[in-house]
């Protein structure tokens, strides 16, 4: 279930050219305008790219002169908006990929109560769309997507209507449904692409500026807008206690709007801006530190980006002058729990 | 006033309602209620309400088969020439009905267009039933057409876009999709249609004629009634207004129940 894609879009003055590998999640993230969801809606078959070729599992999508509808082409694409079908309910929205596949009713049905329990959904299944908020509509809408089998998932800003104290939910969500599943996500949160994907491509102005694997993209971004939304601290563990323990066996504490249970993995997320470098152990407040050795020293704007073997920090220029800061000097980074935010992966 | 509106807009609007009411009124005083039943079931009566709701019933018929299409194809797919088309397809709305009578005359009849072809056929359309239901249809087809294509732009391509992208094949889509949102518009449509077949009175005269039971349909008895007995086109002529505020309440009806 791999893709290729090459394709120019002319109206939209975009020209791309990506991959996504079997079984592989693959963000795309970068500024309005960037040309993120043309690139989606090319793949979907609903827009028609002046020049290039794309092929799913070596089945041609699109080339010179062939061109296969979107319905034949396996890709269900969910947007912003769940677009639930208003005449139906929800369980009937879902088993409308399987009755389009030439199933019968009762059959699709029962796949359809399958796939609402996936997502978490079954209590709404005898519901109109009109009766859903709009975390429940896009459920139902990852839900029908995932009901249609596709070779391919496209999401396309999947969680930017949502209100936001049901986002941890959806991206909860999402993070099962996408594992092991073939899937382009187009997105402006950073930590949808963190939590997500397994790749990131960053692009701007209708051109990928960048891409490769989401840690090390995130980590050290060589894009403008790369480096404006990423430089984000991540570090992955195990949870314990509420805090991560990770593999090199310091302790990280935070904050978590869902409980995290013990021996899940999870992340802990941070920024740089959050982050304090000091010469010697800092003492008293309950802060996580982490005892580490400056690699890189990068200005950014005013501030400049220290790099650690794993964790980046800003600072003022003074400060770096006042600290004598340079590749090679040993530092503690400091970081307040409270600025930690922590997530089940 | 709330709205601001200037207060001297109430007059003609007012005399403007009067004008519509006054003439119903007027009518309905003139009815002779205590025959009221014998007058509109005299057998002639009787036969021309019955060919009148027979040929509108398949005058609407034929406005779905003919008029959803069109309706689709206008709202859905651009070419060259699309404006124009629209155009032509609406003229019958403006269209005097005896003119449209005319132009239906020179195309089914025995020497009209397609005269001969249908002559070849065996077939006879020229005042007949048939010509009825072909008038009928000519002036109520754009009701139907108008209506739905409103209905399309405003319901938009987004839900057949999803369902495209879900593997729903187009006439899956329009099945399920499509004709399920634009329900109230094509319901409005169709009634809109069988009203206007109802009251089809020039264009039904000049190409069908005026046969008893074969082509005279209600708004004609009533026009030839008239002459012969005033009584009786009052009440058949209730009989139509009563038809037509049913209609009304109908599409009201349809329309607040849209999505």
């Amino acid at each position: 279930m791999s893709l290729h894609l090459e394709a120019t879009i002319t109206g939209r003055d975009t020209v791309v050219e990506l991959d996504v590998a079997d079984g592989e999640t693959v963000a795309i993230i970068g500024p309005n305008g960037a040309g993120k969801s043309s690139v989606l809606a090319a793949i979907a078959g609903i827009l028609r790219p002046d020049r290039g070729r794309a092929t799913l599992d070596g089945e041609v999508l699109f080339d010179d002169r062939v061109w296969t509808p979107a319905h034949s082409r396996g890709t269900a694409l969910l947007a912003q908006d769940a677009l639930l079908f208003p005449h139906l309910t929800v369980l009937d929205n879902v088993a409308f990929g399987p009755r389009s596949a030439g199933r019968g009713r009762t059959q699709s049905r029962a796949a359809a109560a399958r796939w609402l329990d996936e997502v978490g959904a079954t209590d709404l299944a005898s519901r109109k769309p009109s009766q859903l908020s709009g975390g429940q509509a896009q459920r139902v809408g990852v839900a029908r997507a995932l009901a249609a089998e596709p070779h391919l998932l496209l999401l396309d800003e999947p969680m930017a209507a949502l209100d936001i104290t049901v986002v941890p939910a959806m991206r909860h969500v999402l993070k099962r449904v996408l594992a092991d599943r073939t899937a382009l996500i187009v997105t402006h949160d950073v930590l949808d692409a963190a939590l997500l994907a397994d790749r990131v491509i960053v692009m701007d102005r209708g051109r990928i500026v960048e891409h490769g694997p989401t840690r090390e993209v995130l980590a050290r971004p060589r894009s403008q807008f790369g480096a404006s939304i990423a430089g984000l601290n991540l570090l992955s563990g195990v949870a314990e206690h509420g805090a991560v323990r990770t593999p090199s066996g310091s302790v990280v504490e935070g904050m978590s709007s869902d409980p995290v249970p013990d021996g899940q993995a999870a992340v802990a997320v941070f920024s740089p801006s959050a982050v304090g470098v000091y010469l010697e152990r800092p003492a008293g407040s309950p802060r996580n530190v982490f005892e580490t050795t400056v690699t890189e020293l990068e200005p950014i704007g005013a501030q400049v980006r220290v790099r650690t073997t794993e964790l980046s920090a800003d600072v003022t220029v003074s400060a770096v002058a006042e600290l004598g800061l340079m590749p090679g000097t040993a530092v503690f980074l400091s970081v307040k729990a409270s600025e930690v935010a922590l997530y089940v992966t | 006033m709330p709205s601001g509106l200037p207060r001297w807009v109430l007059v003609p609007a007012a005399v403007g309602a009067a004008f519509i009411v006054l003439p119903l009124v007027a009518m309905a005083t003139r009815v002779d209620w205590a025959d009221f039943f014998s007058l509109i079931s005299s057998d002639s009566s009787q036969a021309a309400l019955w060919l009148s709701l027979r040929t509108s019933a398949v005058s609407t018929l034929l406005c779905v088969l003919l008029g959803v299409p069109m309706a689709l194809v206008l709202a859905r797919t651009s070419f060259r020439g699309q404006t124009l088309l629209r155009s032509l397809v609406l003229l019958p709305l403006v269209l005097p009905p005896v003119v449209g009578g005319i132009a239906l005359l020179y195309t089914f009849g025995r020497r009209g267009l397609l005269g001969e072809t249908i002559d070849v056929l065996g077939l006879q359309i020229a005042f007949s039933t048939t010509a009825v239901v072909i008038a009928q249809t000519f002036v109520a087809l754009p009701f139907m057409v108008v209506s739905l294509e409103g209905t399309l732009r405003t319901t938009g391509e987004r839900y057949e876009v999803v369902a495209a992208t879900l593997g729903a094949r187009p006439t899956t889509i329009l099945r399920r999709v499509t004709l399920p949102l634009v329900l109230p518009g094509l319901a409005a449509g169709a009634v809109l249609s069988f009203a206007r077949a109802l009251g089809e009175f020039g264009a039904t005269i000049t190409f069908a004629g005026s046969l008893e039971g074969v082509t005279r349909t209600l708004p004609l008895e009533i026009y030839l009634q008239r002459e012969v007995d005033p009584d009786a086109a009052v009440a058949l002529s209730l009989v139509l207004v009563v038809v037509a505020v049913l209609v009304i309440g109908l599409v009201r009806g349809t329309r607040s129940n849209a999505l």
